[in-house]
């Protein structure tokens, strides 16, 4: 007679309880355990080049406070830092350093192309000599936040899309297979 | 000294340029062949001393060029816009690095985005663009990225 705790939610803990007389016995998946710790305390760098890092900021801040999801301390080394916002217009020189940044943080690591300029160009994707035409031709993103620049709503959105990702733990192969299977179940 | 007290001023020293006073700043016109003694005027004489070179930058007109000078005078603080016209084909004119200091990297930059030759300039090459855009010049209005490009 296992009672099953397994919330839909995708912010609840993996697993089920089991209770006995004296409490309960949690089971769970340390695989699961792992992705779901990992998933709450996403650390993100400090990286703006644009006015996207300007809502990114309100985003940190009190109004909105992405730390209420555990996006607490935003690192300002690539070697503690766990997310990379791309809060901005990439150009051309900025390219390599992207790059960089991206080569010297830790496994996991995530990246979010967060506003116009970084998923396409945005407004500079005609007629420009110096800027990268998405940030997806330098580092591979795993969530894209339209708007130009997207409200901190978005951005919180997007970074609980990121966590559902997480806990899902799926590789990107896996993910890629699974939407093939959805989007043909749909059509 | 104001607008008018500046006209009176260099009507008496630099007789042969043109005055146009459309805007917020007193413009001079002055030709290429011109500009280094007028430059030099407009910085040592002492009841002029334009000592700051606030602006400096070219403007594509599809006809031709201009280079504009926006000078100032931290002593007086009496403003004045200098303009040059430049041959769009064979954009050249004297360098002002040597009289206000600002200009040597203000000119690297217009070399660049707009094609315009510095003569005797001391260090002339690209200052922001990375190397093999000689030629390519990313401000001047028939300028294509190669990429992705929609004429208007």
């Amino acid at each position: 007679m296992s009672e099953k705790f397994k919330s839909d939610s995708p912010l609840a803990f993996p697993g089920e309880v089991h209770p006995t007389p004296s409490g309960g016995v949690l089971v769970s998946k340390l695989d699961d355990v792992i992705n779901w710790a990992r998933s709450n305390s996403l650390w993100p760098l400090v990286f703006g080049t644009s006015c996207c890092a300007i809502e990114m900021m309100s985003t940190a801040s009190a109004k909105y406070d992405w730390s209420r999801f555990g996006f607490e301390v935003a690192r300002a080394t690539p070697r503690q830092a766990d997310v990379i916002i791309i809060a901005g217009t990439i150009v051309n020189k900025m390219g390599p350093v992207l790059k960089r940044l991206y080569d010297q943080m830790a496994d996991p690591k995530y990246v979010i192309a967060m506003g116009a300029c970084a998923t396409s160009g945005g407004p500079f994707f005609y007629n420009t000599y110096s800027v990268v035409k998405g940030a997806d031709h330098i580092i591979p993103v795993d969530v894209y936040v339209a708007g130009c620049p997207p409200r901190p709503e978005a951005l919180i959105n997007a970074l609980i899309l990121l966590q559902e990702k997480i806990k899902k733990g799926l590789t990107r192969e896996q993910i890629r297979e699974e939407s093939k299977i959805e989007y043909q179940k749909a059509s | 000294m104001n607008k008018e007290e500046l006209k009176i001023k260099l009507v008496e020293l630099l007789p042969t340029t043109t005055f146009d006073e459309s805007g917020e700043w007193l413009t001079i016109n002055v030709t290429p062949a011109d500009l280094p003694h007028a430059a030099e005027i407009l910085r040592n004489k002492v009841e002029l001393s334009f000592n700051y070179l606030f602006c400096q930058t070219c403007v594509d007109w599809k006809t031709h060029l201009t280079m504009v000078y926006h000078l100032e005078s931290t002593q007086y603080r009496h403003q004045l816009v200098m303009k040059v016209q430049l041959d769009r084909n064979k954009p050249e004119v004297e360098t002002v690095s040597h009289i206000w200091r600002t200009a040597e990297f203000n000119e690297r930059e217009t070399y660049e985005m707009f094609g315009v030759n510095f003569l005797n300039h001391p260090d002339l090459r690209l200052l922001i663009l990375p190397d093999g855009w000689e030629g390519k010049n990313p401000m001047r209005k028939d300028f294509e990225d190669p990429v992705n490009m929609i004429k208007l």
